[in-house]
Parts: C-alpha cells; structure tokens; sequence
C-alpha cells in the first residue's frame, strides 16, 4: 500500500508572533509561526480585516521567531530558531511573494534563560561580534519570563523579571529592585492556594515614550509603565486595562491594533480604544488590591478561528446533498460543536425584491478611474431597470439607458462612455448624454455579445459576427468585413483589454456544433480563425480570465511567475462540467485541460474582482468561484442558495462584492474568507468536549464534556455562598453592614466564564455533563450534570440482542480521577434508553466497576468495555450490565476498542495495538496478535479485516496489518490453548503485525476516519490534530502514479529544501523511518518554486510544468477539495 | 590495548559532548533524570504535545511550560546518598 498525505485546511493554532515591516513598506505585518507553518498576515487598519499574504510550510518545528532590523535600514528580516538545529534569517520578497533564505548558520549558545535562579545579563558587543556576559546575579523567586526594557535614548533599560506573584524591574548598576505584586481578581473562586503568573506580553514603543501590556494566566491584561528620575527607575506602573482571552503572544500594532493569538479559540484582532490614561480606573504601585469590573480599552474586531479539534465525524444529518464535518472542539467555556460545509462563507449584504424575475443584472461604473459602480442595471424579458448606486439604492430614468427594451449587455466603455446592448441594436451613450445607436439590419438580431473596455463583439441570428472597435476619440467604428460562422453562436468571450494595449487579441466563439474556437482580433489577421476545440457536449458560456497574477499586483512585482500566470479560458458545458483551458497569449492554442462537474445546470460563468485580481464566478446547480490564492487555483462552492445570474459590484460599503438574481430577488453579496475550505455554524458548550456520538435515525448528538480543574455548577454556588459569609465575618463590627451588601452583590454577579474564563479549581477536581444536542439547529434537548469529580470519558451508541429494537447509549465515568499517577475511586457506566425517536434519554441504570472505563464499542449484540487495563464483554441486565467475558493481559490502559467481525482491535495507551478474537465456544477473549513498537495511540481507524490505521500521541500516523500467515487461532487451534499460554517474548503476544506505511505529520492527530468527502470523489482517510489542521491519506491507484510523485517528491527534496534547514526525510520520520507515503505539501510547493526549477524538475520527470501541476491538481480533485 | 584505550577517550569525548551519555558507573538516580530531563524538554520543544498537557490539565500553556521548567531542576527529587564505603 502506498499513501498519499495532503493538509486540506492548515493548522490553525498560533505559536508565536511577531510585528515588524517584513515588506519594507510602511505598513505593518505579522508573522506567525503556526507550529511549522510559517505565515505572513497583513491588517487593513480601515476595515479591521486580516488577510493571509503568505502562508509557508517549513516542514520542522519552529521554535522562536523574532523580528530584526539592519543599522540604517527600512526592513525587517525574520529570523526562525527551529528543530533543524539552525538559525535562518529570512527575507519577505513582495516581489515574489516568497520567504528567501538570507544566511543561515549552526548554533551558537543564545541561552539566556535563568532555569537555575539566576539573572544573567549578557551584552551583544558589535567590535567583538559576540555576546559577553556582564553580570549574574540570584533571583528570588523563579522567573518565568523576562520583558527587556528599552535602553539607550528611548528608555532605561534593563528587564522586568514575571515570576510567580511578583514582578521585579532589575537593572545593572545601582539601580536597587523594584518589586510589586501582580493584582488579582477580587473574590477569585480559584484554588486559594494557586499563585498568578503573567503568560505573555508586549511591548509598545513610539518616540515619545513605551509600555508594556502583559496578560495574566485568567487573561486579565494590564498595562505597565515605568516612572524614571534621571535615568533611575523610582516605580514600576500597573493598570488594568481590559480582560481578552488567554494569548500565546500579542502584538501592539502603529495603527492601534492589539492582535491576540490565543492559546486555544479563536484568534482576535482588537482596536485599542483608548490608553486608559485618563479614566479612574485604579493604579497598582504597590501593594496587592483586587481588582475592579470588566471595563472595556478595546473594541473587538475580527476574529480569525481556530479550533482544537477533539473529536470529529462525517455525516449528513441536515439532509444536505453533501456530508457536512461535524466537529466538537475548544477548551473549557470556550469550547463549541461545529458543523463545517465545504465551501466559502457568503456574506448578505442586502436582499431586495424586483417586480418581476430579472434575466440578467450589471454593474456599471460611471468613469473608467471611479473605483466605485455608479449603476446596477437589471434586464427583464421586455424591460431593463436602473437602479444607481448611492446611500441607497434607487431607480433612475436619465442614465441615457434604454429602458423599455430587454438587455443583452451593458458597460462601461472607453474612459467615460457607457455601452448597452439590446437585441435590435447598441446604444452608446457618450459622457456628455450624446447618444450613437447601431441598428441591426434588417430582420437579425442580436443574439449573444462580447464586450470589454474598447471592444465589442455582436452575434447575429444566423452566425454572423460583427466586430466595433473603440478608436482614440471615443468613436465605436465598425470593421470592415463581418464573419460568418457555420452555425448559431451559443456564446462568446473577449478577454480585458491588457493594460497599455489597444486591445485584447483573442475571441473565444462557442458554436453549436460542440465546439470553442478562438478568432484573432489583431489588426494584421483580424477575424481569422486560430484555434478550435472541439467539447464533450455543447458550451452554454464562456470567459477568458487573466489569473495567476493579480492585474494589479503584477506591475508591482513586475514578472511573470513562470508558467502559472497567463490568460484561461473557461468554458461551461450545458451539461454541469466546467473546464479550464491555457490560452496560449501569442499563438491562442488551447492546451492543458482541467474539468470539474460543478452540478446539474449547465454552467455560466462572470468575470468578477477578488483581491485586486480576475476571478471566475460559474454558476450551475451550485455556485462555484474560481480563484488564484496563494499560487494555487481554488475552486470552491459558495455556501449560498442558487443564483442565476451575477456580476461584480463595488461600492463603499463592500468594495469587492457581488450582486446577484435568484427568482425575483436581487442580492449584494461580499466573500470575504478567500483560502477558507469551510465555513461553519457553531454551538457553544460548557465544558471541553471529549467524545460524541451520533444517535440513529435523528439527527442528534450525544456529547460528553468534561474538564480538568473545574467546578461544578453546584460546587461554585457553594463555594460563593462560603465565600460572601467569610466576607461578612470578617469584616469588623461597624462594617458589618457594607459587608453584607457587598457579600450581596457577589452572590448576585454572574460573571461570563467564555470571557472570563472558568476558575481553577485545582488538580483532582473534575467537571462533567452529559448533553443531548441538535446540531444542526444548535439546540440544547438535555443536559445531566455530573457530581464534582465525576469525570465522563467514554460514550457509545450500542443494541443488546436481548432487545433488538432498543438503542442504548452507554457512558462511562471516573470518580476521584487523579492525573498522575494514575488513580481513581472507580468507575460508573450509565445506561441510557433512547426515546422519542433520539429526542430524549433516560437512564435505566448504572454500573459499578473498579477502575476507569475508557473505551466503550458494541460487539454482536453486547458491549466491549475497556475498564483501566481489563478488557470485558458485558451484557444488558434488569439492574445493571452483566459482565460476561474478562481479559487480563493488555499491558496499560486501554483507550480504544473497535472491532471488524470476529476480531477486536485494543488500542493500549503506550503499548499499540493488540488483536484479540472472541472465542464464543470457550467464552474467552484472545490477544492473537500485536504490534513490534510502543505507539502511545490516540485514534484507530480499521481500513480492512486485515489493516489498520492508528495515530499516535508524538503526531505520526501508522498503517499495521496482520499478514497473511497470522491466523486468529480457531481453524489451526480450536481450544485457543495455544495461544493463550504460547506468549512471545516479553509477555507479548505469538504473532506480530507488520508496519506497511508510517508517516510524521508534526501535530497530534485526534481523530481518523475513512470517509469520501465529496460527492462521487474516492475514498480517503481524514485525520484531523489538536493544532487545528485536517488532512487527508489516500491511497494511489496505480503504480505509474505512484512512480511519478515518488519522484517528484525526490526532486522537490533536492530542489527545494525546507526553509529552515531541516531536512525533510529526517523530519517525516521523526519517530519512526517515513514509508509508503509520500508528502504531497512537498509535491505542491512545486506550484510556487521559480519557473526555472519547475522546468528543470519537470524535464527530470520527462513531462512539462503544466502536465505536473495537473497531476497534483488531479489527485487533489479526486478525493477532497 | 591500544584499541581499548581508544575507545574509552572516545567515551569520554562522547560523556563530555552530550550530557546523559552513560558509563560504567551511571547510579539509576542519574540516570533517571536524565530521561525526565530529555522527557520535559521534548514535551516542551513540541508544540502540539504542549497543547496536548495543557489541554488534559486544563492549564494555561504558559503555566505549563513554566511547571515543566521548574522540574528540570530535579526531576526525581534530590540524589540519594551514597554509602560511605564506595
């Protein structure tokens, strides 16, 4: 078995990030580093938007990263500090939208951490070009982190040093420590004996002066300044200044942006509303005092997500034509269920009704220059309507239009000139409302039109075609000679003209003999035939696009991207199937076909804007947009209902929108996630999510939450109610009264646990529900609560032969769990009756056992239990389960139980897989087989009798599989005694499974799940990890394919090595030798390597670059998207 | 003998290039903090396992990482004391 591995949608947890002009612009970027995934993010200070200009695979692990500057210069570099055991200095190139490789170089030691109490300072002396070390001196308390203060003429100097409770300003010289507290909240439901840290900080530095803002561990962020006299630090500031949720890193940008990256949930974007200068809100110099309400510094902004994904399955339980992804994900009150549809999200800017049901709607601008449309102009079977663009939208008569006639087209032409085409003629409408009409002769009329910025390409009945083109005074001049075409034209396309040029070259005619040929409009062999292709079924649209480099953005870069960039066309079949063809920009050849089947419409296709470049909007059963993001072509459906018609729109509001007809409505929409695979409809939980099952024949969930370090709902009220009577107790005798009122008031506040976060309520404490959940429509049906520390773990949906017609659900529970070592007081599982069609549960009973159950899974009419390392066969009883069936011998913990027929897969907590058979005769369970190496195992997957695929906890994924000569002992060994006494060494079991693919995928991997993800596609395992990424294993269908990335893959190693150094066989075979599968994220950089090496990597492979990024295209299309 | 004598400052280069490298007279002690060591290290050199504890703890990441850091120092308490005879 050979594999394929690909990440569909990157991870999205961010490690670390920095700010810095990486471009050499004025502007600000970000730089994150998502665990290996290196990403450059651009703000727009006007609409709070992050847009993701680069994003970069280094396959390694970075660990720091950090922004310099050269003396004198005007750009910042990034260095990266990763796994490779090297240090990178890297350059963003806008130019070519790329991380180059400045210098890099082996380790020098940079540790200037104090792990053994000491503070050490070091100095970087530039003569020397090395790091001195000036003084050491002993902290008091262990540091966790350091915060450098600005020196030299914008500062004092030296460092603030974040322990535990504390933080202290030190410096060289005689400037004595300054020590003060951190504030805590007040009346904290924490464990009283926890301290505060702070986790992260920042530090903002204009001319004038500097702060710093730092977050504590319950996300409260305080601002910290320091008071100087003459270079003397006489007190260390602190403020509160708002509560966001708990970050990795932050970063304060020159625009007034704090950008939050947050440990887990989403990431968010905040605009700092004011300094908090000049509030009353309390200031921190000394001493500990609580602090006060939650006031608001920032106004929220965008927010980017991310997800811990915990647990995830495919299911259409909407009754959608495609599966959505269900996903539980989070921690803690941040933790939701998901449902994701592949698509793009689609925002709603207006709806508005229309008298009739328009055929066909435009946008016109008023000027060539004007960034914004001036009209929308919309075609019914006997009118057109026009509606201009304002504050609101209303119909006009004096645009010049014709209104009591249908349109065929209509645009801006020339510099200020508008354009409509109607059946029996053009009507050319200068700027000054002088009016040219164009008649058709005689009975014609205009069948189909092709317009650009100073062309214009009419179809009459017939197949006659009639070529205008604009001339230097703005006059729309006939050519001399009409073409006539052998049958009716079906559509027609001109490309935009090209910038700097008179005119476009090609035409693309579709005629209704199945066929697409392309006609020159140059001046020395106008209207000749170039070209022709011939198509599967007839053509119902057309639409050559410029794509590959925006038309913007390619002057600015000023080159072409080898052979990604250059002119497309696009043809919709009446038959569903888009294809995408290479115009070739100077003979007009077609070549390099891609086909997709879009839905069951026929297709038609718009030219639209997104992000500054041609896209191609097409439209069929579902609307799809066809786009260039990140050197990569994109095809992804909207998440919107059907349109019939759009066009692109521009206005104030949404400057890259779209208005669109649907029946009798007219729509302004705006996509703004572009590179998003999903979109997503989410329902908040309580706890963090640990499995969930989906009930048959409904469309419910069962989902068990449960936290570590929680309260209960029930335990928090108590611990409130202690707390307010400590408070009247301890106040004095005159006091009393104040006290009650406040104790009052604190009993009352129902502070919001999603913004604040949960209290810790220490190690061993545990909180758990168990809740039943519509999914689709986000509504809570049931939720049981659990006692404080009572932990749910386990949750299966399972039918007892004793009562076929019953579905049970199944969820087990710890008590008293404690983390490590591991120990617990017992375990329950509880028994539930599904009733009223999956709408609600009742239990029927619990059972007791001794130890953890982990792992629930139904087998023929019973249940396999894992309890701690005992794996048991139970049956349903009156009062409780009945144990049937024990076994002893599996090493650990057993954390999964699957089973396909006779045999049972046991995954242990780090032993692997053990195979066991189900003896029915002697009622014994049998470990028959297991594996040669100690997988710390998190997810199993069966793939056949034969195979399985497991994750593991270090982020590999392996494929095992008993071979042919393993028997389950019952033919060869009826009585089982042989292979129950026969152990292998070490108390393993006889036979060994082999390893016939393993693979490192660099992030824990939750969960895995054979599944097709699109309609008609193949096939695939999809795993999903906890930084947030989803990708997918196929399997190669043949061996010439298999052949043919497998070199790839060796050239792409050669060629184009990692960023940061690290080699990439060493990385993928982290843990264990990579085999069998081949890493198709180094297949695809191929797509944004410098033509020159595609060319030379493509020759090696004996094919050309465009036949290769097909292939990778191809096996993409097959199985995902 | 020679080829003995090599072998052991090859050792020796080996004990003093990486720290845990085992010899003759490694005590269980010593041996047993060096694998806490490389253990904590490890979790903290990766990411995703970072998540993965602060997720089971329920702990901020920072908090546990800083957890981690303290126990480098001992991971497995102070050393024993040796007989006096040895």
């Amino acid at each position: 078995m050979f594999l394929y591995s690909l990440t569909l949608q990157r991870a999205s947890a961010i490690i670390q990030s920095i700010h810095g002009n990486f471009d050499g612009s004025k502007q600000q970027q970000i730089v994150v580093a998502r665990g290996k995934i290196l990403e450059l993010i651009k703000l727009d200070p006007n609409t709070g938007k992050i847009y993701t200009l680069l994003s970069h695979e280094v396959f390694g692990v970075i660990r720091a990263i950090m922004a310099f500057r050269l003396t004198g210069g005007n750009k910042d570099y990034v260095v990266v500090g990763s796994d490779s055991g090297r240090i990178v200095i890297l350059e963003y190139v806008a130019s070519k939208n790329a991380f180059e490789k400045e210098a890099d170089s082996d380790p020098t030691g940079e540790g200037a951490q104090n792990t053994s109490q000491l503070l050490t300072y070091y100095e970087l002396d530039l003569g020397l070009n090395h790091v001195v070390r000036k003084y050491s001196e002993p902290l008091e308390e262990h540091g966790n982190f350091l915060i450098a203060v600005p020196g030299g003429s914008d500062g004092p100097s030296g460092v603030l040093v974040c322990s535990e409770n504390y933080i202290t300003y030190k410096n060289l010289g005689d400037q004595p420590d300054i020590r003060m507290p951190i504030p805590r909240r007040r009346n904290d439901l924490d464990d009283p004996e926890r301290g505060m840290i702070f986790v992260c900080s920042t530090t903002h530095k204009t001319k004038s002066m500097f702060f710093f803002l730092a977050q504590t561990e319950q996300g409260d962020l305080f601002k910290i300044t320091l008071e100087t006299d003459e270079d003397m630090v006489t007190e260390v500031r602190m403020k509160y200044f708002d509560t966001v949720p708990v970050a990795t890193t932050m970063n304060v940008l020159k625009t007034g942006f704090l950008f939050i990256a947050a440990e887990f949930g989403n990431h968010y974007l905040y605009q700092i509303a004011h300094l908090g200068d000049d509030d009353d809100e309390q200031e921190f110099s000394s001493a500990t005092i609580s602090r006060k309400e939650k006031h608001s510094s920032l106004l929220p902004g965008l927010s980017e997500i991310w997800w811990k994904l915990i647990n995830w399955k495919i299911a259409d339980l909407a009754n959608e034509d495609t599966p959505q992804l269900y996903v539980a994900c989070g921690r803690g009150p941040k933790s939701s269920m998901r449902v994701l549809r592949h698509g793009l999200e689609v925002s709603e800017m207006a709806v508005s009704e229309l008298p009739g049901n328009p055929n066909a709607v435009w946008t016109v601008k008023r000027k060539a220059e004007e960034e914004y449309d001036a009209y929308i102009i919309v075609s019914f079977v006997n009118a057109t309507l026009v509606l201009s663009i304002g504050e609101t939208v209303e119909e006009v008569t004096d645009s010049g239009f014709l209104g009591t006639t249908p349109t065929l087209s209509s645009s801006l032409i020339g510099d200020d000139a508008l354009l409509q085409i109607y059946p029996d003629g053009i009507r050319h409408i200068r700027a000054d409302k002088r009016v040219n009409e164009w008649k058709t002769p005689g009975k014609k009329n205009i069948v189909k039109c092709a317009v650009n910025q100073r062309q214009v390409v009419i179809a009459l009945t017939g197949g006659e075609l009639v070529y205008f083109e604009m001339d230097p005074t703005g006059q729309l001049n006939e050519y001399t000679e009409r073409k006539e075409m052998s049958t009716d034209v079906k559509c027609m396309s001109l490309a935009s003209v090209p910038s700097g040029e008179q005119r476009a070259r090609f035409l693309a005619v579709g005629l209704d003999d199945n066929t697409v040929r392309i006609i020159s409009l140059d001046q020395n062999d106008c209207l000749q035939p170039l070209s022709m292709q011939a198509l599967p079924a007839p053509a119902e649209s057309l639409c050559i696009v410029e794509m590959g480099s925006g038309s913007d953005t390619r002057e600015e870069r000023g080159e072409d991207r080898g052979t990604s960039g250059g002119l497309f066309l696009n043809i919709g079949l009446q038959n569903g199937v888009l294809l995408r063809m290479v115009l070739d920009s100077v003979t007009g050849d077609l070549s390099d076909t891609r086909t997709r089947y879009l839905g069951s419409r026929p297709v038609k296709l718009f030219r639209i804007f997104m992000q500054g470049s041609e896209a191609v909007l097409a439209m069929s059963s579902r609307s799809w947009l066809s786009y260039w993001y990140q050197s990569r072509f994109h095809l992804t459906p909207l998440s919107y209902e059907t349109l019939e018609y759009a066009s692109g729109f521009a206005s104030e509001q949404c400057p890259e929108g779209i208005v669109a007809i649907s029946t009798n409505t007219l729509r302004i929409l705006a996509l703004e996630k572009l590179g998003a695979v999903f979109n997503q409809v989410s329902t908040p939980l309580k706890y963090s999510p640990r499995k969930f099952a989906v009930l048959p024949d409904s469309s419910n969930v069962v989902v068990i939450e449960t936290d570590h370090n929680a309260y209960t709902e029930t335990t928090k009220a108590q611990r409130k109610q202690q707390m307010a009577e400590e408070m009247v107790e301890a106040a004095g005798e005159e006091d009393r009264e104040l006290a009650a009122e406040m104790a009052e008031a604190f009993l009352k506040e129902d502070q919001q646990e999603s913004e604040f976060g949960s209290p810790k309520a220490g190690a061993g404490m545990w909180a758990s529900q168990i809740r039943l959940l519509n999914p689709v429509q986000g509504n809570t049906l049931d939720t049981i609560r659990l006692e404080q520390n009572e932990a749910a773990f386990s949750l299966s949906v399972c039918k007892f032969n004793n009562h076929p017609d019953q579905t049970y659900v199944l969820i087990g529970t710890a008590k008293d769990l404690t983390m490590s070592p591991r120990t617990c007081s017992g375990g329950i599982i509880y028994t539930y009756l599904v009733k009223e069609e999956g709408n609600e549960i009742e239990l029927i009973h619990k059972t007791l056992v001794d130890d953890v159950p982990a792992a629930i899974c139904p087998f023929q009419g019973r249940v396999l239990i894992g309890v701690g390392k005992l794996l048991r066969i139970y049956d349903l009883g009156k009062k409780k389960l009945l144990r049937k069936c024990e076994n002893k011998h599996i090493p650990n913990f057993i954390v999964n139980v699957t089973s396909v027929g006779q045999r049972i897969v046991v995954s242990d907590v780090q032993e692997s897989l053990h195979f066991v058979r189900y003896k029915r005769q002697e009622n014994s369970l049998v470990i028959f087989a297991d594996d040669t190496y100690a997988r710390w195992v998190t997810a199993t997957c069966i793939l056949d009798y034969d195979t399985v695929m497991c994750a593991d906890k270090f982020g590999n994924i392996s494929v095992i599989r008993l071979t042919s000569s393993v028997n389950d002992s019952v033919d060869e060994d009826p009585t089982g005694i042989k292979a129950l006494w026969d152990r292998g060494v070490l108390s393993g079991a006889s036979q060994k499974a082999d390893p016939i693919a393993t693979f490192h995928v660099g992030e824990t991997v939750l969960s895995l799940q054979k599944c097709t993800l699109i309609p008609g596609g193949s096939e695939s395992v999809v795993y999903t990890t906890l930084s947030g990424a989803i990708g997918i294993l196929v399997p190669f269908t043949s061996h010439e394919d298999h052949d043919f990335f497998q070199h790839l893959e060796m050239h792409m190693r050669a060629e184009y090595p990692p960023l940061c150094g690290r080699d990439h066989i060493s990385y993928r075979s982290y843990y264990f030798p990579v085999k069998n599968v081949i890493d198709g994220d180094l297949c695809e950089q191929f797509n944004s390597m410098e033509s020159g090496k595609q060319k030379s990597v493509a020759e090696e492979l004996e094919r050309n670059p465009s036949e290769v990024s097909k292939k990778l295209e191809d096996i993409r299309t097959r199985f995902a998207f | 003998m020679g080829d003995r004598y090599n072998i052991f400052s090859q050792m020796e280069h080996l004990q003093s290039k990486y720290i845990g490298t085992g010899h003759s007279d490694t005590t269980k002690w010593e041996w047993l903090t060096n694998q806490h060591r490389d253990t904590f290290s490890s979790l903290i050199g990766h990411y995703d396992m970072m998540n993965f504890v602060a997720v089971a703890e329920n702990e901020s990441k920072a908090r546990v990482k800083f957890n981690m850091l303290e126990k480098l120092i001992q991971p497995c308490g102070p050393p024993p004391e040796r007989p006096e005879d040895q």
